[in-house]
C-alpha cells in the first residue's frame, strides 16, 4: 500500500534529520508519522504547489517538539526539498528546531511551548465561520501536552462556538519527557473527561491506516467538534525506541539509526 | 477646541488651565473599535469576562458576530486571537494589564509576537491607579514586559484624544501592538498629532527635560509651570510609543538641556526610563532620574492617595528637576 511506503520514507527522513542534527525529538515523531502520513498524502484538501490558498485544509501543530515529523511530511509532499531536511535545527536553516510560523512553505503557526497550538488552531476554525469558507482545521496534540490548562481552555471554546470544522487529535503513546504520564499526571479516564466537554470523542490505532482515515472520515461528518484519541507507541517501528519515554527528547547517534533504518525498512 | 489649538501652536502652556475636564480613556477606545468596525469588517475583538470594564462591550453591541467573549481564559484568547489574524483579522485581545499581558506572555511571546502577527493587545487598568483592587491588579511591569519582546510595538496614551488616536493608529500598522491604558478618568492635552513612534513636545524649555507617560504627562506638564514660577524651564516630552522610542527627541533634549527626567506610573525597572536612559547613555550621556515605582508592591487605596505615597506626583517632579540641577 502507497501509504505504508510513505511512512517508512518518512520515519526514515526522521532518524536521518535527527541523527543529522545531534539533538531533538524522536520518539513522538515516530508514534505520529502514520497519522501525519494519512493526513498530507490522503485527507487533507491541500496544494503544496499554492501553500497560502486561503481555502486550504490547515493541519496546527500544537505538540511543536514533533516538528521533525511535520518537517519530513511537507518536504515528502513537495513543500520544500527532501535535502533541506538535513538543515534541522543548523544555523540558518528554516527548519528551526520547534516551527517558525511561515519560516518555510506550510509551517502554518509556531509552536513548542505546549497548548499554545490548539487556541490558534480555534481562531483558523473561527475564521472560517466568520468568511463561510469550508477548510478545515486539524490539530494535533501530544498527550502530556493534555497537562497545560490552556488546552482546556481552548476546548472549552471549541464547544461553545460549535468548531465542527476543527478536528483535534491526540497523540497517545502514555509517555513524556521524564516518564510514563501515568506517573507524570495521569489522564485516564481521557474519554470520558473530553466527552464531558461535550466533544464528538473517537479512539482508534494511530498506526493502521485503515482506522486513521476512518476515524478522520467519520469526524468530517460530524455535527459536533471532534477529538481524536490515537493509540499510539513512541518510537513506533524501532525496537529499541518502541515505548521508552527515555527517546522523547534524543537524536539516535549513527550505530542507532543504521539499525532503526533497518527495522523500519523491514518492518510491514 | 479652538482653545486647545492656540495652546498648541504657542507651544507653551500658560497655567493648569490648560488641562481640561476629565474623560474616561477606556470610552476613547470603546469608541474608536466602534469606529475601526464600521470600516473593517476584518476589525474583531475578544473579551476574556470583562467586556465591559475595557469596553469591547460597544463593539459587541454594534458588530455580536465579530466580537469573541471566550470567559476567563487569557491564555486561549491570546492564541485564538493569533489564528484569526493568521487568516487576515485584525483583533483586539482586552484584558486588565496584570493578565493580559501578565498572564499570557507565553502565548504573546510565541504565538503573536515571535510569528509577527497582526493582533493588538490592550492592557487595560494598568498602573497604581486602579486603586482599591491592591497590587495584584495594578500592572507595573507590564511596559517592561511588552519593551523586551521582538515586534511589538509598545504604547502609552495619556488622555481620551491619545486613546482614541492610538487605538485608530494601531489598526492601520502591520504587525503587534500593546496599548496600555488605566481606569481613572483623566484630565485633557491639548490635541496633538499622533504618529506612532513620534513623541510630542508639549512645552518648550531649556534648563531640564521632563520626558513622561500615560497620566504622568498631566503632572510633569503641572511640574513645569511650577518650576517656571521658581525660573526653571523645563521642556516637557509626551513619550507616547515606547517602542520604538523617538531616539531624535532625547538625544536633542539630552544636547540641549542640562538633564532629563523620566516619569512613569511603572516600576523604574525596565520601562520608559530605561528606554530614554538607553538612549542617553548611547549617544549624550548626561544626568538623569527616573520616577516610578521603586521596584516595590503597591497596596489598596484610592488612586490619588496612592500616586502621593509613591511619589507620582508633580511635588515630586519638581523636586528631582531641582536636585538634579543643583
Amino acid at each position: 500500500m502507497e501509504l505504508k511506503q510513505k511512512s517508512k520514507d518518512i520515519k526514515i527522513s526522521i532518524l536521518k534529520m535527527l541523527n543529522n542534527a545531534g539533538n531533538g525529538h524522536t520518539g513522538g515523531s515516530l508514534s505520529t508519522a502514520d497519522i501525519f502520513t494519512a493526513l498530507y498524502f490522503q485527507i487533507m484538501n491541500i496544494d503544496p504547489k499554492n501553500p497560502n490558498d486561503p481555502s486550504r485544509d490547515r493541519l496546527i501543530l500544537s505538540n511543536g517538539h514533533v516538528a521533525p515529523v511535520m518537517y519530513a511530511s511537507l518536504a515528502h509532499s513537495g513543500y520544500f526539498p527532501v535535502d533541506e531536511l538535513m538543515t534541522l535545527r543548523k544555523l540558518n536553516s528554516r527548519l528551526q528546531g520547534h516551527p517558525h510560523m511561515n519560516s518555510a512553505p506550510g509551517i502554518e503557526n509556531t509552536a513548542g511551548p505546549l497548548g499554545q497550538g490548539i487556541s490558534v488552531a480555534v481562531g483558523h476554525a473561527l475564521a472560517a465561520k466568520l468568511d463561510n469558507k469550508d477548510y478545515i482545521t486539524y490539530c494535533s496534540l501530544g498527550d502530556g501536552e493534555l497537562n497545560e490548562g490552556q488546552v482546556w481552555e481552548a476546548f472549552f471554546s471549541i464547544n461553545k462556538f460549535k468548531l465542527n470544522n476543527l478536528i483535534c487529535f491526540i497523540d497517545r503513546n502514555k509517555v513524556q519527557l521524564s516518564g510514563d504520564s501515568i506517573d507524570i499526571m495521569p489522564l485516564e479516564p481521557l474519554a470520558d473527561k473530553l466527552a464531558s466537554f461535550n466533544l464528538n470523542v473517537i479512539e482508534a490505532s494511530g498506526h493502521d491506516f485503515d482506522e486513521i482515515i476512518t476515524a478522520f472520515e467519520s469526524a468530517k461528518n460530524s455535527n459536533k467538534p471532534t477529538i481524536i484519541i490515537f493509540n499510539t507507541i513512541m518510537g513506533k517501528g524501532v525496537s529499541f525506541m518502541e515505548g521508552s519515554y527515555k527517546w522523547h527528547g534524543i537524536a539516535p547517534d549513527d550505530e542507532q539509526t543504521k539499525k532503526a533504518i533497518e527495522e523500519i525498512q523491514n518492518g510491514e | 477646541m479652538e482653545n486647545n489649538t492656540k495652546i498648541q501652536s504657542k507651544g507653551i502652556f500658560e497655567s493648569q488651565n490648560a488641562l481640561h475636564s476629565k474623560k474616561s480613556v477606556r470610552d476613547a477606545f470603546g469608541k474608536a473599535l466602534v469606529e475601526l468596525g464600521k470600516q473593517n469588517k476584518n476589525i474583531v475583538a475578544f473579551s476574556a469576562d470583562l467586556a465591559g470594564s475595557v469596553r469591547t462591550n460597544w463593539f459587541a453591541k454594534e458588530f455580536p458576530d465579530r466580537h469573541f467573549e471566550v470567559g476567563i481564559s487569557e491564555q486561549n484568547m491570546m492564541g485564538v486571537a493569533s489564528g484569526l489574524a493568521a487568516c487576515g483579522k485584525i483583533p483586539f485581545v482586552g484584558s486588565f494589564a496584570v493578565f493580559n499581558p501578565g498572564r499570557n506572555l507565553d502565548q504573546l511571546r510565541a504565538s503573536v509576537c515571535y510569528s509577527n502577527m497582526n493582533v493588538k493587545i490592550i492592557g487595560a487598568h494598568a498602573g497604581i491607579t486602579v486603586g482599591e483592587d491592591g497590587a495584584t491588579h495594578q500592572a507595573l511591569e507590564d511596559i517592561a514586559i511588552t519593551r523586551s519582546l521582538p515586534n511589538l510595538t509598545v504604547i502609552v496614551p495619556s488622555d481620551y484624544n491619545e486613546m482614541y488616536k492610538a487605538t485608530i493608529a494601531s489598526a492601520k500598522h502591520k504587525g503587534p501592538v500593546y496599548i496600555r491604558s488605566g481606569r481613572p478618568k483623566v484630565e485633557q492635552l491639548p490635541e496633538s498629532d499622533f504618529v506612532i513612534g513620534k513623541a510630542n513636545i508639549l512645552q518648550k524649555g531649556s534648563d531640564i527635560t521632563i520626558i513622561a507617560c500615560g497620566i504622568m504627562v498631566q503632572e510633569s506638564l503641572k511640574a513645569a509651570n511650577e518650576l517656571k514660577k521658581q525660573g526653571i524651564s523645563a521642556r516637557v516630552i509626551n513619550m507616547h510609543t515606547i517602542k520604538p522610542i523617538d531616539k531624535e527627541i532625547i538625544i536633542n533634549a539630552a544636547k540641549e538641556t542640562k538633564g532629563i527626567i523620566t516619569v512613569e506610573e511603572h516600576q523604574i525597572h525596565g520601562g520608559l526610563g530605561s528606554a530614554v536612559a538607553e538612549v542617553v547613555v548611547e549617544n549624550h550621556p548626561i544626568p538623569m532620574k527616573i520616577i516610578g515605582v521603586k521596584d516595590t508592591f503597591g497596596e489598596s487605596g484610592s488612586g490619588p492617595e496612592l500616586l502621593e505615597k509613591y511619589g507620582l506626583t508633580s511635588k515630586q517632579i519638581i523636586k528631582e528637576a531641582i536636585n538634579l540641577l543643583s
